[in-house]
């Protein structure tokens, strides 16, 4: 489905997660923050950045993942994505949410 | 003589040396497999002793009576892997070689992840049902409990049979009910998830069956700590909650020999082919069952569904020919709902768990996201079955290790 996002149409799944990641951009990206009630800072970036290059390169995220990746710890990523952050941080960063297996 | 090892001789690893003990025979081949254990459990079997449903004598065999004859079982326990050297080191120092390994060393509990999880309060109120003497520390402390808050509580995903906790809630409510004392204790699930389950439908279906047995809900926790003083669970948000009997399955990991090996990841899990099962690093090894970190489920179904297609994959491997890439993730899994019902589904890599009949499409006998009787019969049924038929490598009539689309209901 379709979303407008910042003034475009963005194509999302039903949850809202972009499925396009080509078509992600920074006004996306404050938009969607704006939606989670979520100013972002310098800081909330680098972790949004970092977020997107894992993805990039095919890495499955995890809380712990991000945990231990020395850009963040779980306590300052709560912090910053205050309720259930990588779900929050993984929309705003145009990707997928993650999938924790089963 | 060629050397196929398998490293471990649980569900996955015993299966793995009943198939191949048909195809791999002396001179040519020796199959050797190595574990530390003398006794092979039936782990669903856990999730039934705190509740009596099962005694130990149901669930514990010796390992050896299910190792093929033309297998070697090999006791002691695994120091590493070198895989450049094509090596197996033990820990009293003995080195094996291989040409062929299998991984097959599952997945356990660590509670030393959590802090404060194995304080004082450790098999006191915080009980596991992941562990033979977890469960049996928590059958006698349920037996003459009076009653109060009880928490069962996911520490972090992936965990072995993701739906044992739910099914955990259910016979707990029915147990109460039987002592009638169901008034007295407030049942609490609480999850790293969003909600009761990963895929959407099943997620409804469980969520309304927990609402129907008054079990409240709390997702999106990531625990932080346990505070053994006060009894509360604390996530990094900020949320705590309260208990008196704190049911938790605590991170589950791959064994420590996979990280002495450098072979693992985060977790200790050895990355694999999805579709294969082959090894990313090394093509002359492949991994089974829980210690692998395909995004399956870490279930006995899966290991067997895998093993299935593992089998074909080494002898082409063997014969130099191409691997066949089949492995779909398919998960078949009863899920107890207490009062002697239960569910049945069944998923894979891309399909979610729907409505409809198995494994005859349209007629069943056994239905697909419903609580019936029947498969409730079904999961006690699967005690015999492991024992019988899945640990000795035998296809199961009519059920294929890819997931068939027949006879459900998707929209
Ligand atoms: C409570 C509970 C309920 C479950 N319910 C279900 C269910 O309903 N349906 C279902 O399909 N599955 C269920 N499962 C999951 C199922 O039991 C596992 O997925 C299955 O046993 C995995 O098999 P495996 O061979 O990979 O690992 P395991 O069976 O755990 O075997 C691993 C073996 O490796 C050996 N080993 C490990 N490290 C070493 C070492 N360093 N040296 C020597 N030996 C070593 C161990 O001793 C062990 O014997 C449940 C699990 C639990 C805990």
């Amino acid at each position: 489905m379709e979303k407008i996002i910042a003034g475009k149409s963005i194509a999302v799944n039903e949850e809202g997660y972009l499925t396009r990641f080509d078509q992600w951009d920074e006004n996306i990206g404050e938009t969607l923050a704006g939606e989670a009630n979520i100013q972002l800072s310098p800081r909330h970036w680098e972790v949004l950045t970092y977020l997107q290059n894992e993805f990039k390169k095919e890495v499955p995220l995890s809380i712990r993942k991000v945990g231990k990746s020395g850009v963040v710890d779980i306590k300052e990523f709560y912090q910053l994505f205050p309720v259930a952050p990588l779900k929050t941080a993984t929309k705003i960063a145009g990707i997928p949410k993650p999938a924790s297996c089963i | 003589m060629k050397q196929l090892v398998i490293l471990g001789a649980g569900t996955a690893g015993t299966m793995m040396a009943n198939h191949l003990s048909h195809h791999l025979k002396k001179p040519d081949w020796q199959i050797s497999i190595i574990d530390e254990k003398d006794e092979h459990h039936y782990q669903p079997g856990y999730l039934f002793l705190p509740f009596d449903i099962y005694s130990p004598g149901d669930i514990v065999k010796t390992i050896e009576e299910f190792i093929p004859k033309n297998a070697e079982l090999i006791k002691g326990k695994i120091d590493r892997i070198l895989p450049k050297e094509n090596k197996i080191r033990m820990d009293e120092g003995t080195e094996f070689n291989y040409d062929i390994l299998i991984i097959a060393t599952g997945a356990k509990i660590a509670p030393g992840e959590t802090e404060g999880m194995e304080g004082v309060e450790w098999r006191k109120s915080i009980f596991d049902f992941y562990t033979f003497e977890g469960a049996l520390a928590l059958r006698d402390k349920l037996k003459d409990w009076k009653g109060g808050k009880l928490v069962v509580h996911i520490t972090e995903m992936p965990i072995k049979c993701p739906v044992a906790p739910l099914e955990f809630s259910f016979l707990a409510d029915s147990f109460f009910k039987h002592k009638h004392m169901r008034d007295q204790v407030e049942i609490t699930y609480v999850t790293p998830l969003s909600g009761a389950f990963t895929k959407p439908k099943a997620t409804e279906a469980l969520e309304h069956l927990l609402k129907e047995k008054n079990i409240h809900i709390e997702g999106d926790f990531a625990i932080e700590k346990i505070d053994n003083e006060k009894k509360e669970i604390v996530d990094y948000g900020g949320r705590s909650i309260p208990f008196d009997i704190l049911v938790t399955v605590p991170t589950n990991k791959g064994d420590e020999l996979i990280e002495r090996s450098g072979m693992g990841d985060e977790l200790n899990y050895v990355p694999a082919h999805k579709a294969t099962m082959q090894s990313k690093e090394y093509a002359n090894v492949f991994v089974l069952g829980d210690a692998s970190n395909i995004p399956a489920s870490k279930a006995g179904s899966v290991a067997h569904f895998e093993a299935e297609i593992l089998t074909d994959n080494i002898m082409r491997f063997i014969g130099g020919k191409p691997l066949k890439d089949e492995f779909d993730g398919h998960a078949n899994c009863f899920i107890e709902t207490g009062n002697g019902k239960a569910l049945l589904i069944d998923f894979n890599y891309t399909h979610e768990p729907v409505e409809g009949s198995f494994p005859f499409p349209g007629i069943g006998p056994l239905r697909l996201l419903k609580e019936s009787r029947m498969n409730h019969m079904g999961k006690l049924a699967f005690r015999w079955i492991y024992w019988n038929v899945l640990l000795k490598g035998t296809h199961i009539p009519f059920v294929s290790a890819t997931m068939s689309e027949a006879g459900k209901q998707y929209n």
